[in-house]
Order: structure tokens, then sequence, then C-alpha cells
């Protein structure tokens, strides 16, 4: 197995709750309470969880457009070198923010309405000293054109732009400086189904041709499923199952993940009332004072008293089988329903 | 895949990129998407026929304002006590008095008459007797832009030394449409310098307020909520009085228009603050950001864009804030002081009744504010309404 490209130990990200005229911190909302995960070069990770659950903290902060804790986030850089992006100062920052790059969500809020194509995409360029003036808006053209916009695009304003062009503006940007590592947080999550295809084709034609290696943030597992070589699960701040795609998908070994893959709608009308549809309680736990043992046995429908909800007895992600991890207390005990493969 | 060493190379050249649209192309020919923000927000404004009859009027009074000198007939110490609240003069074109056609421009003379009863002295025209009016005269030596010494006057008697008094003479026979054109200069300028320093005062704070954020924000806002809490006029009054009376009048400009800086930068610092707040947290920000802009480019060229038009329209809707104020205070004698002559210092003629009612003509500089003043509103509101194009 290759060296990876990424590993994050024990990373928390905590924000200061204020409250009253003068801002006192009353508490801390826990959004990444303590992760440990592992990104191969190559690969692309999905990263799993319902809204509110701190995957969208955990692929700012390996940007480090937050800054954690505490913890680690250990980066390989292309000549093997392991350098701790949390605790990097600025001119390293600068250098390393070259080779780890971000596709945002919202394609209409990313985009600078003030800008040119050729300016927004060129920016990384033109700061980093990598190209100006000709060669800059050659580069600018090429990449366009990689990411399957026309080059005469260039001098037009992202408002002339739909959204799926817009996400491609937003690709074509993040990959300008050849980065070695994307964090894709809900690339197409704001997009129209249609478009959404294209959209993750690219980004996997993209991976190919470069040699990428995608964090994939997600909330919607059937996107998950299409791209990602293994998904990891959130929930309220933990990673509570990790697994190859295909192992998670089909035998999911904590039961949040078997709620998750229930909702998953099929495209199949035969087998649309085949599986056990599974409701969780509307209201994720306040993050800021979690629940005590296994965070998850307030929703849980497999939660025993006793054994999930006794204070400092939280499961901490374990082997179960070859490449598979969870965090689930009484895994072994538990038979969950997976998806099952289409049948073709 | 797993080649990292060697990551393809990003930029092979495609097809080279057209080039951009030609210079002689016409503006409006070229397709939106392509068009700058400035040409969309000025496509905008031009819609809006309010702002436009705006902006023209607007230009018109900054233009007399630049132009003083040289379309007042007379310069504004130029009196003549023989004729005081002399009643507005018709400019005549032809003299048909000799039965025939006589073209050339002027003004009938004046008869002073005593009033039986009261005793009064009024002026009257006297059609007898004509006084030659001439364009690009000779008159009083003044400079234009404060340097080129010339001494031709748009309009004025043949003779300096006749009386010509087109909208009636003031209380000291100073003729009134010469101090309204050499008061819109102080006026209309006042404005410009105040809302300048108003400008650099609240950008800066409302900036820091904004971006720095935290405690520095919060002593800031409540710094400003002071100035906005503490009633205007008392305020410019206490500080006015407080100048020292030996200054000068050019020291007297300045200390005016500070003190009515210190008050107004409130509203733009708010402004600003908002914009700073609601844009730092944008994606597009935080994306710059990533992309290895430095602070100060972040910024000036990420952020300050996007609120620039609005800036602009804000701050033109504080200059006829501005030059209310100095007409009030000067108008209760606390601003301004002669020599200078602003309209708030000719409006201080117009405050006993009496005057009034003998020379109602006293007035026309409140019409001149309120017209400077509307123009600048409805400019404003224009470029506010125009302020985001990309906006629906």
């Amino acid at each position: 197995m290759t060296a990876p490209i990424l590993v994050v130990r024990n990373l928390h990200v905590r924000f200061p709750v204020k409250r009253g005229f003068f801002g006192r911190t009353v508490g801390h909302v826990r959004a990444v309470d303590g992760v440990d995960l592992t990104i191969r070069p190559g690969e692309t990770l999905g990263l799993v969880g319902e809204s509110g659950c701190g995957k969208t903290t955990l692929g700012r902060s390996i940007a480090r457009i937050i800054t954690p804790t505490s913890g680690e986030i250990l980066y390989r850089d292309a000549a093997g070198a392991d350098v701790d992006l949390a605790t990097a100062p600025n001119y390293e920052l600068r250098e390393l923010q070259r080779q780890v790059r971000v596709v945002f969500q919202d394609p209409f809020s990313s985009l600078n309405p003030r800008m040119t194509l050729l300016q927004i995409v060129g920016e990384p360029l033109r700061n980093h000293g990598v190209a100006t003036g000709s060669e800059l808006e050659d580069r600018v053209a090429g990449m366009l054109q990689r990411v399957g916009l026309s080059p005469k695009y260039l001098h037009r304003y992202p408002h002339a732009f739909s959204g799926g062009e817009r996400q491609r503006v937003n690709i074509a940007r993040a990959l300008i400086l050849e980065p070695r590592l994307v964090i894709a947080d809900e690339p197409v999550s704001a997009l129209d189904v249609s478009v959404r295809a294209q959209i993750l084709n690219l980004l996997r034609d993209l991976q190919d041709e470069f040699g990428l290696t995608y964090l994939f943030i997600s909330h919607d597992l059937s996107v998950v499923e299409s791209v990602c070589d293994r998904v990891a699960v959130m929930y309220l701040g933990r990673l509570v199952e990790v697994a190859d795609t295909g192992d998670l998908y089909t035998r999911p070994r904590h039961p949040y993940t078997e709620a998750l893959l229930s909702a998953v709608p099929r495209p199949d009308p035969r087998l649309r009332d085949s599986g056990r549809r599974i409701r969780l309680a509307d209201d994720l736990p306040d993050p800021a004072d979690p629940p005590p043992g296994c965070t998850f046995h307030t929703r849980c429908r497999y939660a025993v008293a006793g054994t999930c909800d006794v204070p400092g007895g939280a499961p901490v992600l374990a082997q179960t089988a070859h490449g598979h991890r969870a965090a689930c207390l009484r895994t072994n005990e538990l038979d969950l329903a997976g998806i099952e493969p289409d049948p073709v | 895949m797993t080649d990292l060493t060697s990551p393809a190379p990003l930029h092979e050249p495609g097809p080279p990129p057209e080039p951009p649209p030609a210079a002689t192309e016409a503006a409006e020919e070229r397709p939106k998407g392509t068009a700058s923000q400035r040409s969309l927000v000025w496509w905008r404004f031009k819609q809006h026929r309010l702002a436009m009859a705006g902006l023209i009027v607007t230009g018109f009074i900054y233009l007399v304002a630049v132009f003083a000198g040289f379309l007042a007939p007379f310069s504004s110490s130029t009196f003549n006590a023989d004729y005081t609240y002399a009643p507005p003069q018709r400019l005549h074109i032809v003299d048909r008095s000799g039965g025939d056609w006589d073209w050339g421009l002027f003004v009938h003379g004046y008869r002073s008459v005593v009033d039986d009863e009261t005793l009064e002295l009024t002026f009257e025209i006297d059609e007898s007797q004509k006084i030659d009016v001439g364009l690009f005269v000779k008159g009083d030596e003044y400079e234009i832009f404060g340097l080129i010494p010339w001494d031709r006057h748009l309009i004025g008697p043949t003779n300096p030394d006749d009386p010509m008094y087109l909208l009636g003479g003031t209380r000291t026979g100073h003729d009134l449409l010469s101090r309204m054109i050499h008061g819109t200069t102080v006026s209309m300028s006042i404005g410009l310098v105040g809302v300048a320093m108003a400008f650099v005062l609240g950008v800066t704070l409302g900036g820091v307020s904004g971006y720095v954020g935290g405690k520095t924000d919060l002593a800031i806002q409540r710094l400003v909520e002071f100035f906005m809490s503490v009633p205007s006029i008392p305020l410019w009054l206490g500080l006015a009085a407080a100048l020292p009376p030996d200054w000068g009048s050019m020291q007297r400009y300045f200390a005016i228009t500070t003190i009515l800086a210190v008050i107004a930068w409130t509203d733009l610092a708010r402004v600003v603050r908002g914009r700073f707040l609601s844009l730092r947290n944008e994606e597009f920000v935080t994306s710059a950001r990533l992309d290895g802009s430095s602070r100060r480019r972040v910024i000036f060229r990420h952020m300050m864009p996007s609120f620039s038009s609005h800036l602009i329209a804000s701050v033109t809707l504080s200059i006829p804030g501005m030059i209310l104020a100095e007409t009030s205070l000067s108008f209760l004698g606390l601003g301004l002081q002669a020599p200078v002559v602003s309209w708030g210092v000719l409006l201080q003629d117009a405050q006993n009744i009496r005057a009034m009612a003998t020379a109602p003509w006293l007035l026309l500089p409140g019409l001149c504010v309120i017209v400077a003043v509307l123009a600048l509103n409805f400019v404003g509101d224009g470029l506010r309404d125009a302020a985001d194009p990309y906006k629906r």
C-alpha cells in the first residue's frame, strides 16, 4: 500500500459559544471532535453525514480556512516530506495551499461577480508568480478547455453562466495550480440533477488525467457511491464508520450508516418498498453538549440502556473486518441491512 | 495514477484564445457577458430619467461653481451703496422705443422714489434710461481656477459703473446674481470637501470595524452610536462657536467643513462595516485567500469592487446633507462669515420679515439650495438603484 498523502490525527475544532454584552464564552461547539482519517494518494475518499455533523469544518481545517484547535494534519508533499498543516506558519501555508485546493459548494457565491473568468482562474497563477501576461492567458484558456468551457469566454463575467458552467470555472480555478489533493466540498449539491452527472464525470476524468486525490464531501449517498473508493461516515463531529464503498453500502457496521443507506432512493421501482425505511428522530443533539456514551444512542434504534449511554464509554473507531472500521459498541451483535447491489 | 512526482502538465497550450473584442466596437454592441461592471451600471443609470435630469443639473451647477468668476457679472465684493434692495431688472434683447427694431442687450436704469407716507426710499425701473449690456465685457479682475488672471465676464454692463441687478440687489447693494454664483462655489465645494473628509474617516473606521471585527468592532460601533446620538445642530453650534474669531476666512472654511465631516462620517462607517461583514464570509473572499492573495489584495481587489458603487451612491446621497448643514449653520450666523459668500450667508439677509416683504428676491439662494439638493438626491437615488447591476 502506498504511503498516505494525508493523515489526520485526533483533530479537534471547537468554536466558542459567546453570550451577552461582553461576549463571555459559555461553552464550545465541538464541530470536529477527535477525528482520525487517512487519505491515500489517487483515491477518492467520500465524507458523508447529515447537515451540521462537521464534515465541512473538517474539510475546511484541512485546507486551513479554519485553524484547528488541536490535533495533527500530516500532509506528505511531492518530495515525500511530512508537513503538519494544522500548525504550519503562514509563509509555509501559502506554498501548501498550492498543493491542496478546494472546490466550493455554491457556484454562485464562490465566484467574484466583478471579475472575468480570466481574472478568476488566473488569480492563483498571478499570486504565486507562476505566469503573467499572455502566458497566463494561454494557461487559463487551456484550463478552461480542459473543464469543457470555450476559451472565448475568457473575458466574460460569471453572471453570464449557468450553475454547472460556474462549477466548471471553480474546478478550473482549483486545478490551475496543479494541486495534488483537492477538497471538493459538496461540489454538486447545488446543481441540477442533469448537470450533476456531467460534473462528476468531469471530476473523474480530471482525476485520471492529473493523478489527483479527492476528499469528496457530500450528503448525497448516491453521488458518493458513484465516485468514491472509500467512504467515511461522520456523526456529530466524529467518524462512526470508514470502509470501502462497496463494503460499506452492502454491509454497514454502524446503525447510523444503516439509517442513512435506507434513505437512498432506489431507481428500480420493483425494489422501492423492499427495504425497510429507518426514520431517525429529527433532532441532531446539540454539539455543544453531546450526549454521554455513544453520541448516537439518543437516535439509535438498537441502543441499549446501560451499554450505550454510559458516560465515558464512548465507542472508538475499531477494526471490524479487513479495511472496515466502525465505532459502535454493539457492532458485532447486530445484523444491519445495506443496499443490495443493483441487479444487472 | 499514483505517480505524484511528475503530475501531468496542466498548461498544454490549447488553441489560442480569441483576441479580446476590438476597442473600436461600440460598447452597446458587446454581448452582456463581457460588459464591465461600470458599463452595466451606466446602462442601468441611463434608464432612470429623473436621475439623468439630476445628473445634468448637478453637472451644470458644478460648472457654474468652477467658472463662477467668469459667469458672474461682478466680483462678490463689488457693491454700490446707492442701490440697496434694487429690484430685478429685465434683460431686453430688442429696443423698440425708437419705433424701429434696435437689436442689442440692455437693461433699464433705476429711478428712486420716496414714499409719501412712510418716507421710505424705493427704486422703480426707469424706462427712459438705457444701460447697454454686453457679452464678454471687461469688468472686475478675477482668477480662473485661482491661477489665470482675467477680467472678462460672460455678461455685464458695457460701462462697469452702471447698475445692473438682473436678480435684484441686496441690503448692501451687492448684485444678488453675482453673489449667488460666487456662493455656488463655496456651497458646492463644502459638500465635496466635507464628504471627502467624511469618506476617509468613514471608510477607514468602518472598514477596520467590519474586517477586523471582535472588540475593535465593538469599540468603533459604540463611538458611532455616540456621535449619532448627539443632536447635530447644538453640536455644530457649539463647535462653530468655539472657533477663534480671529481666524481668516480660509481657516474658517476648513474648520467648518471639518466640523460637518466629524458628524457625517458615521453613516458611511456603518454602510462600509455592513458590507465588509457580509462579504467577509462570502466564499469568493475565502477562495481569494486560498488563491494566495495578500490581505491588501483581498480587501482592495476582491472586496472593495463589490461595494464601490454602493459607496459612490451613499457618498452622493450625503453631499446634500452637507450642503444643507452648511447652509443652516451660515444662516444662523455661526458658519461662514463675510467676506466669504455661500448660499447660507446670503440667506441671512432674508431673516427678517420686512426685508422679505420689500425684497422677496432675497429668497432666491434658498431656491438654489433646493435645486442643488434635489438634483444630487436624484443622482444618488439613481446610482443606488443602478449600483448592483447583477441583481434583478
